[in-house]
């Protein structure tokens, strides 16, 4: 087995008294698409600051590339490429010279990054926008460019903290293509992200953090087929009946999940737990049968919604 | 804790077993030498943000770098040189007011462009725009952003006073050949009140106008009462301790000295100079540790 | 063209006229400026007190020792006495200006505010006259707190000095409606620089720390030419007591100003936002 790219054991930091990770444990290895997901507030920045080399851990072993990062941050982070949460390109430059400024900072020749500014705004399509401001591009233009940002030194891992939270669905999917080459191209990627379908687009494995600790870990399959069952059964009867008929269904399918507006029930055939039902003499106003997503395992998990 | 060679637990193995002090792995090792040239040059390339930063208001510079030496000089040492040379007068100094004055304009054109230098942008980097974290995002130190600004305001501010000495010459103002020292002088002056204020302007997590505040109850004073227009003597004597605190009085008589050869005892030269080196270097060292723990937390 | 097409023209150019512009509420804009001065910078805007003072006192004590006394209308007065109506000229200039442009451009391009205002009943000279009146009082502020120094410091010559207050507020009215219309056409930082480039020399050149007879007679002229002159001439003759009918000719000069900047600002405003 090859060296991990990053490894903690027990890693804990603390704000004060309130423990913002509480002893994670995880392996990354090269090349791999590793993804944190968690509610806001799971700690899962707090953990990308840690793996960026940015903020120093109370607790626990972390080695990046074989290196300690409160010893060799700085050798560490010329290793990274870091899209943050908020786009923090310089609005008083110049689209082109926010990468060209950015490579100088890895010790990089002038031409060298010149180069490399030109292929990754290729990259990010960017091509024709490089004289562009900053502040003139739209919200998904700057995310790209942030990401082309982060890939001037060529870097061993790619760490992108919530990559396409605040952006339009359009430009959440040519964000995620960009991602995906990154990934055929062998890159390591790890992102954090509290959408169920970028973690089961992008990520090869991950884990699920809530209150600073990892609730579960796998591929997204696995981790479906382990905590959920293969399809879900939405039912809506209103809100006012929602509790009522709650309990009447107490036993359908393998387990069934009451939320403030609706009713889950897990079961392997959706259509047919529906006509059992609705046999049963329970008229719901909607109904919708679907796959089985990290959604579901998130909510069996710990109770409660992702996005709330 | 810190030993590379014990953090990698987990049950993987080394690929490369030579081990060496510092770098266990074929990773580790890449990792060491990308990460050299930062370690070493990390402050240049802020600095050359910096600059790349203020060519995109290099019209600005050069319209205030140029025009306002001329204004200055026209109306303070023309302008009201006429008014003072034609009354009371500084006979005391044996010099006209224009001669008097000009070192004082210049070490105040100091000041005033290290406020700027050092204000807004410093808030804009920690807060606005965070770009200094952009920049610790890569392998740049707090300590070397620090040191990237201190470098790129030093530049600045050379170029800045030794433009405005350039007039000075020409409105006949520098009468003594060690004269040039005053844009060494007035540099210092500028990093001396600007660095502290870097440090001040680091803390500042919250926008309420702190540094509009800054600029009325503290340059505006600093400049007035420091001895730059009138020798601070003519203040009575319960203002005049603005002066002695004031890195401005103590770059300006300084600055006098070696433009015209003002009077004043060696050790008063001496004291100045200490002054003026202690309070950049404290700025300094404090906007550091303030940027260390800012950006680490 | 029908009936129905004649009333929605008619309605269109209604639209046009002065109801589309005014609707009577600047107060609506004020009380919005003021509870934001109240909640964020009020105590930037009260350090603008001190400002001229730190002047006076520095300028017209230190400096004053080595000047003496200076003629004002064949009249000798001590030194400070004649720089400080100039700085309060001054101080209402600077209050106005900076209200006017650097404020007004930041709602404008960055805050968006003046687009939310627009969308309500509010007319652009609701707007206008809102944000400049409430400089005004600011500034009223400002020159209230200068003048008792002066009478404390024994500055004010003459019992004119109390029309100094309206004259002030004429000052900073005429900068104030210049000011905002030049912001409103102004579109980068790097523009508004410029103003900063016009307001120095102004600044220094305009009699504010010693007689305009230091210069030659061309660059005289041009200083007589320029706003803030007038500004000063106007209040050293009440402070001094020097008054005469030629002052109305200052007064004239900023009526006008008022009147050119108010015109161009309302119609730079409907251009931004309305049509």
């Amino acid at each position: 087995m090859p060296q991990p790219v990053i490894s903690a054991v027990d890693l804990v930091k603390r704000y004060g008294d309130v423990a913002a990770v509480d002893g994670l444990s995880f392996e990354v290895a090269a090349g791999e698409s590793f993804g944190l997901l968690g509610p806001n507030g799971a700690g899962k920045s707090t953990t990308m600051r840690m793996i960026g080399a940015v903020s120093t851990r109370t607790g626990g072993e972390l080695s990046i590339l074989g290196l300690d990062p409160d010893r060799n941050g700085p050798d560490i982070r010329s290793q990274l490429g870091v899209v943050p949460q908020a786009d923090n390109l310089d609005t008083e430059l110049r689209v082109r010279e926010n990468l060209l400024v950015y490579g100088r900072y890895f010790g990089l020749p002038r031409k060298v990054v010149a180069e490399r500014a030109d292929e990754l705004l290729a990259f990010a399509q960017l091509e024709d926008k490089g004289d562009a401001k900053v502040d003139a591009l739209s919200g998904g233009m700057k995310r790209r460019l942030t990401i082309a940002r982060g890939l001037i030194n060529d870097p061993r891992i790619l760490l992108l903290d919530e990559p396409t939270t605040g952006l339009d669905p359009q430009a959440r999917h040519i964000l995620w293509d960009r991602l995906f080459r990154l990934k055929e191209q062998g890159k390591t990627l790890v992102l954090t992200t509290h959408y169920m379908d970028e973690a089961e687009q992008l990520c090869d494995r991950l884990i699920v953090v809530d209150h600073g600790r990892i609730m579960a870990e796998g591929t997204p399959a696995e981790l479906i087929r382990r905590y959920s069952s293969r399809e879900v059964l939405e039912l809506r009867f209103g809100s006012d009946r929602n509790e009522e008929v709650a309990r009447a269904l107490e036993g359908s399918g393998d387990r069934v999940e009451v939320l403030p507006d609706r009713i889950l029930v897990y079961t392997a055939d959706g259509e047919a737990e529906l006509e059992r039902i609705v046999d049963a003499g329970l008229h719901p106003r909607t109904s919708l049968v679907r796959r089985s997503s990290l959604e579901d395992v998130f909510l069996r998990l710990t109770g409660r919604s992702l996005i709330e | 804790m810190s030993d590379p060679r014990r953090s990698s637990r987990g049950g993987a193995a080394y690929r490369d077993p030579v081990v060496t002090e510092n770098a266990a792995t074929d990773d580790a090792r890449q990792a060491l030498a990308a990460g050299a040239r930062p370690r070493r040059f990390g402050a240049w390339y802020v600095a050359e943000h910096r600059f790349r930063v203020m060519r995109s208001y290099g019209q600005t510079i050069l319209v205030t770098g140029f025009g306002e030496p001329l204004i200055y000089l026209y109306a303070m040492g023309v302008g009201l040189a006429t008014l003072v040379d034609q009354n009371l007068g500084l006979e005391a100094q044996g010099v006209g007011y224009l001669v008097y004055v000009a070192p004082a304009l210049l070490c105040s054109a100091a000041l005033t462009t290290a406020t700027i230098e050092f204000s807004y942008p410093v808030l804009l980097g920690y807060k606005w725009n965070p770009t200094f974290s952009g920049m610790h995002a890569g392998p740049i130190s707090p300590g070397q952003i620090v040191d990237g600004l201190v470098i790129s305001v030093v530049v600045r501010l050379a170029a800045t006073v030794a433009i405005y000495f350039g007039f000075m010459l020409l409105f006949g103002a520098v009468p003594s050949p060690t004269g040039w020292l005053a844009i060494v002088i007035a540099t210092l002056t500028g990093m001396a009140f600007g660095t502290l204020l870097m440090a001040y302007a680091s803390t500042i997590r919250d926008d309420t106008g702190q540094l509009a505040m800054v600029e009325r109850l503290i340059v505006l004073p600093l400049t007035l009462f420091s001895g730059t227009f009138f020798p601070l003597s003519e203040l009575p004597w319960f203002l005049q301790w603005i002066g002695w605190i004031s890195p401005l009085w103590h770059g300006t008589e300084l600055a006098r000295v070696a433009t015209f050869g003002y009077p004043e005892p060696i050790w008063l030269s001496v004291v100045h100079v200490v002054v003026l080196v202690t309070m950049a270097v404290a700025g300094w060292a404090w906007s550091r540790r303030i940027a260390a723990r800012r950006l680490a937390s | 063209m029908s009936v129905v097409d004649h009333a929605i023209e008619h309605r269109g150019a209604g639209r046009r006229g002065v109801g589309a512009l005014y609707a009577g509420n600047s107060r609506a804009v004020m009380y919005r400026g003021w509870r934001a001065t109240r909640s964020t910078n009020w105590l930037v805007m009260l350090s603008g007190l001190f400002e001229p003072i730190f002047y006076l006192l520095s300028l017209g004590i230190g400096l004053g020792a080595l000047v003496g006394t200076v003629a004002v209308d064949g009249q000798e007065v001590p030194y400070a006495a004649f720089i400080a109506p100039a700085l309060l000229a001054v101080a209402a200039m600077n209050g106005a200006i900076y209200d006017s442009t650097w404020n007004v451009f930041f709602k404008i391009r960055f805050a968006r505010l003046y687009e939310g205002m627009l969308a309500t009943s509010l007319g652009p000279l609701d707007v206008a006259l809102g944000e400049i009146l409430l400089a005004l009082l600011r500034g009223a502020l400002y020159a209230v707190s200068f003048l008792l120094v002066m009478q404390v410091l024994g500055l004010t010559l003459s019992w004119w000095a109390l029309l100094a207050l309206p004259a002030v507020l004429l000052i900073a009215f005429g900068f104030a409606s210049v000011g905002m219309a030049i912001t409103s056409y102004l579109k980068s930082f790097q523009q508004m620089d410029w103003i900063n480039f016009v307001m120095l020399p102004m600044f220094l050149f305009s009699a504010t720390f010693y007689p305009l007879s230091v210069y030659p007679e061309a660059i005289q002229r041009i200083i007589q030419a320029l706003p803030l002159w007038h500004g000063v001439e106007l209040v050293r003759s009440l402070t001094t007591g020097a008054v005469d009918w030629g002052l109305l000719w200052h007064v004239a000069y900023f009526v006008v100003m008022i009147a050119v900047g108010l015109t161009f600002t309302t119609k730079r405003l409907r251009a931004l936002f309305l049509d």
